[in-house]
């Protein structure tokens, strides 16, 4: 479970079939912006599983610069909403990358 | 739908990439193509029939209700928050029953988030993975709204895609893309222009566009 304000890494797992998780988030570092509930999880769901148990779906923000070589808005950013099981708690060397 | 349909919502959450088949119903006029998509729809919609989950009525009601939702119900939500306080201030907390209140059925829809431009931030709205978008309040989305170009250039060059769509906005300004990769629905309240302290409720929702209440457009006084 993570708690607002947060900074979270997107795993960087290689799947088969269904996901809600971009590519381009995946490895990138982010900050918890709020928790939005526990959903059937979209992986299994698409395959006509129960999707259970319930995943907690979190929104995400990610600074453009951190996603794109060479984003020249360093005040910009992006959200996205990604279930905790493809999130990890950010490693200090992640938050040095931040500063 | 019959009890037993455990999926008996609005079908505003089915538009993972395969809104191709926009005709659920015989066509009337003949498709210059017909795709694959169109085949496999007809064929199960022909087979649910069949088996009773539901009717060819069902669908067309279905159908019906989906188009009688237009960007005019986002409006009214829109100029309702804009003069109202403490209507904003539900909404943005908890936007459904806030639009409920106006009268808008929203009920077996899928969850909404309501994001507010102004203050040095301006969001603006995208699905990468597929095509979610607000219907239950904006009906319909833009064929752009779908295209790739769109969801692929508006995460890593947002300034030069609004450019084209005729927003301007300072460097200081911060954009914040909003990719709705799961189970939200995200609606924008556009920024109120100044000039507009003199109309009402009803003569704002007239200049409330559908696309700045995407991200893509902003609201003008002389629109």
């Amino acid at each position: 479970m993570f708690t607002d304000g947060m900074l979270v890494r997107v795993l960087d797992h290689a799947i088969f079939g269904h996901c809600r998780t971009p590519v381009y988030l995946k490895g990138k570092v982010g900050e918890v912006v709020s928790e939005a509930g526990a959903w059937r999880n979209p992986e299994t769901l698409a395959y006509h599983k129960p999707g259970l148990p319930l995943r907690r779906l979190y929104r995400v923000r990610f600074r453009q610069a951190d996603l794109w070589d060479d984003y020249p808005f360093p005040r910009d950013t992006l959200e996205a909403d990604l279930y905790e099981h493809w999130l990890a708690p950010a490693d200090d060397a992640a938050m040095g990358d931040r500063q | 739908m019959t009890a037993a349909h455990d999926h008996d919502h609005d079908h505003d959450d089915h538009d993972h990439d395969h809104d191709d088949h926009s005709h659920p119903h015989a066509p009337v006029e003949d498709h210059d193509t017909v795709t694959e998509f169109h085949l496999l729809e007809q064929a199960l919609r022909e087979l649910l029939i069949e088996a009773g989950v539901f009717s060819a009525a069902d669908v067309q009601r279905q159908i019906e209700k989906q188009e009688s939702r237009t960007p005019a119900m986002g409006s009214r939500i829109v100029a309702k928050a804009w003069t109202d306080p403490v209507f904003r201030e539900k909404l943005l907390s908890d936007p459904k029953p806030a639009i409920t209140q106006l009268g808008i059925d929203v009920a077996n829809t899928p969850a909404l988030q309501v994001l507010e431009n102004g203050s040095g931030v301006h969001h603006v709205v995208v699905c990468t993975l597929c095509s979610c978008y607000p219907r239950m309040i904006l009906g319909i989305p833009p064929a752009w709204y779908k295209s790739r170009e769109y969801r692929a250039r508006v995460v890593r060059e947002p300034r030069v895609v609004l450019e084209e769509f005729g927003v301007s906005l300072p460097a200081d300004t911060e954009i914040r893309v909003v990719d709705s990769t799961a189970d939200l629905r995200y609606l924008v309240i556009p920024e109120r222009p100044s000039g507009t302290d003199h109309l009402g409720e009803d003569a704002l929702a007239e200049i409330i566009s559908r696309d700045s209440m995407i991200g893509t457009g902003l609201v003008t006084p002389g629109r």
